[in-house]
């Protein structure tokens, strides 16, 4: 009998556990970071405010632990959960197996091992191009200081799509490049920064996720980007615009459909055209005029008419990538692996 | 003008009993620091303090997922144990145990698509011997040009970690991994086997109880724990006494060493399944905490291992219910190690008030 009890308890319990449709979110930083995990929690608000709860885990490292928390989340009721960082790739998949009724949601990953994983990520490098279009006017040294994370293809693609639209305005472009094997590092960015200031780059942009290189480059009196989220108030003269992520529209739409399930798996990469990719509002220091030129720009990229990696492209040791008259295709894109004509030093390998 | 005066005195007649006692009242102090600072940021500290030590550990996965954290954490502060008894400072754990985790992680990634019983036990006996190797240098240069062992050990780990970052970047990296900086998944020969089905905790459990006991027999059993003790409490009774202190620096380094690195084999074969970059959310600084926590005594350490591998679950599932966030889990971690120096503090010396007296200046 009290075994009996016990059990319907526990019955109880769980039906009561899973009575609420819940989204859960695992973050790689903290969400104070102003960055990559913001711009996440930014969408994560969005999904509460249409009325679905949703609860986060922030700096949950690499490694053992994630698999831990992502694992916490399905166990707890959640119903669908977005992992919001690389490294969380074979985990998600991991848990996924063994939650085949929790719908799991991986960002900037590529394996779908299970019918409930979906990829999703954003065409950032749409965004590197217009970087590039205003670090080529902008720059007197004709040196592009870039702080990147790590060498895998989207990290390499962005440096590339910057390189090759600074080279489009001024073909004398230099990229100089400083490797932090970091996503998070406010200490070893604001570093990196300065050594590229010393370099003799009159421009910074990060693949990084603090606001530490933006305040450096203001100190400096050199121009800056912000890196996922609308930086400016750290750096309010430096910062020339910010690539801003926007994942708040899929987030909510991801979860509306899990709630009313018609969620299904997909392998989303959008773009400037989506919205996820946005642009904060440029520095009146560029010039009208080159505010209307990139203006103009980020309009054909949206609308296709202008690609960021239009033909003919090269590598570093010469090698045609994309011939004279065609544009690189999402295969390329999703595993390059070398830099282009320009940049210098190597991808380390 | 009036000042106090204070006289610190040591204390001759500590009993043993209250000395082991002090780090149960250090936890009891960290729960009630812990409720402040949870009633301070607007929770409920009964509730908070419940899914922070309790939830997490209410079903047979967390439970499992305790040992599987509290694993690494007492072997680790096992060995470290044998240096600091003899007064040997070695912090740095952790390069041992990435070391460890590079040797081991290497072999198995020779015996990539490679079946065969011995592949495990060869796998870890190479972490063994890497983490052992990597301890012997801050003991070598502590023996023979008289360098200071924790900053030696300390600046290895740096190196250790390095070499890891060019390892799983370069070289090492999965052919087919799109440059992401990891390696292949072992193959399931070098995978520790897996206890119970859907659970995480592994065979690796069975190889910290027995260090647990081995070292149990040589620290109270052996004359070699004998000669650690003594060179501990006094270098100069121990040469007098013909002891060989030099060796001896060395040998606990090397067990010291050898522990963490089989706590790095026993993460990349058994929960991380390959090597990256991120192996160790720093084990091997957090074992230090466990190795004074528990008193440097085998079955101390135990107790301590599981507590602090609780506070990293408790913080987690914190998060998870409450959003309090997750960085309180490393502020009860330094609230635990701040209430239990403090609480010896007062234990060793006596605090004398001398009364007011004229201050001349």
């Amino acid at each position: 009998m009290k075994y009996l009890i016990s059990v319907l308890f526990l019955l109880g319990l769980s039906i009561s556990a899973n009575a609420e449709f819940k989204v859960g979110f695992v973050y790689v930083g903290p969400v104070t970071d102003h960055g990559w995990t913001y711009q996440h929690d930014e969408g994560r608000k969005a999904v509460e405010a249409a009325g679905i709860k949703a609860t986060y885990v922030e700096s949950v490292q690499y490694g053992a632990d994630s698999e831990r928390v992502i694992r916490q989340l399905a166990q707890s009721g959640h119903d669908l959960i977005f992992t919001t960082s690389f490294g969380y790739m074979d985990p998600t998949n991991n848990v996924a197996k063994d939650f085949p009724n929790v719908k799991f949601e991986h960002a900037t990953g590529y394996k779908m091992d299970h019918p409930n994983v979906s990829v999703y990520s954003a065409r950032f490098y749409q965004g590197r191009t217009l970087l590039g279009h205003i670090a080529g006017k902008m720059t007197k040294t004709n040196t592009i200081g870039y702080i990147a994370s790590f060498p895998i293809p989207e990290v390499i693609r962005g440096i590339n799509a910057m390189t090759l639209a600074a080279q489009k305005v001024n073909p004398d472009i230099k990229t100089k490049i400083i490797w932090v094997f970091s996503w998070y590092d406010p200490g070893k960015e604001a570093e990196a920064a300065q050594a590229l200031i010393d370099q003799g780059a009159d421009i910074i942009m990060q693949h990084t996720d603090s606001t530490a290189a933006v305040q450096v480059a203001e100190k400096a009196g050199v121009w800056s980007f912000g890196q996922a989220s609308d930086m400016q108030k750290f750096a309010p003269k430096s910062i020339l615009t910010s690539i801003i992520d926007d994942w708040a529209p899929y987030y909510v739409e991801r979860s509306i459909a899990a709630r009313d399930g018609t969620w299904s798996q997909q392998n989303t990469w959008h773009g400037l055209k989506e919205g996820m990719v946005a642009m904060a509002p440029y520095n009146p220091a560029m010039g009208s005029d080159l505010v209307k030129e990139v203006e103009q720009l980020q309009k054909d990229l949206a609308s296709g008419k202008a690609n960021s990696f239009t033909g003919p492209i090269y590598d570093q040791k010469g090698n045609l990538l994309v011939a004279e008259g065609s544009v690189a295709d999402d295969g390329l894109l999703g595993g390059m692996k070398v830099y282009v004509k320009g940049v210098e030093g190597d991808v380390p390998q | 003008m009036e000042v106090q005066l204070i006289k610190i005195e040591k204390r001759n007649d500590v009993s043993r009993s209250i000395f082991l006692l002090t780090p149960i009242l250090a936890i009891f102090l960290t729960l009630f620091g812990g409720g402040i600072i949870f009633y301070a940021l607007g929770f409920n500290p009964l509730e908070a303090l419940k899914f922070f030590f309790i939830t997490p550990i209410s079903d047979l996965y967390g439970l499992s997922e305790l040992l599987l954290k509290a694993t690494p954490l007492c072997l680790i502060a096992i060995g470290l144990s044998f240096c600091f008894k003899s007064n040997n400072w070695n912090i740095g754990a952790e390069g041992q145990l990435i070391f460890g985790g590079i040797v081991g992680g290497g072999v198995a990634l020779l015996f990539y698509n490679h079946d065969g019983f011995y592949v495990l036990p060869i796998i870890i006996l190479s972490g063994a011997v890497g983490g052992m190797v990597f301890a012997m240098i801050p003991a070598i240069l502590k023996t023979f040009f008289n360098t200071n062992e924790i900053l030696v050990s300390l600046m290895l780990v740096y190196v250790a970690k390095l070499l890891l970052d060019y390892l799983v970047v370069g070289p090492w990296s999965n052919p087919e991994g799109f440059n992401f900086p990891e390696t292949r998944q072992f193959s399931a020969s070098a995978r520790m086997p897996i206890l119970f089905d859907g659970l995480r905790i592994h065979a690796g459990i069975f190889i910290t109880l027995v260090t647990v006991f081995l070292s149990w027999l040589i620290l109270y059993k052996t004359y070699l724990g004998f000669q650690i003790k003594v060179s501990g409490l006094s270098l100069k009774t121990a040469n007098y006494a013909g002891y060989k202190g030099k060796i001896m620096i060395i040998i606990v380094f090397m067990i010291s060493g050898a522990c963490a690195g089989i706590a790095g084999v026993g993460e990349i074969t058994g929960p991380i399944g390959q090597l990256h970059r991120n192996i160790s959310p720093d084990y091997g600084f957090t074992a230090i905490i466990v190795a004074f926590l528990g008193r440097l005594n085998p079955v101390g350490i135990i107790f301590a291992s599981l507590i602090v591998a609780l506070t990293y679950l408790g913080a987690e599932t914190a998060q998870i219910f409450l959003q309090i966030p997750k960085y309180t889990g490393q502020v009860f971690q330094g609230m635990i190690l701040f209430f239990l120096l403090a609480s010896d503090y007062l234990l060793f010396f006596k605090i004398k008030f001398l009364g007011l007296k004229k201050n001349d200046i």
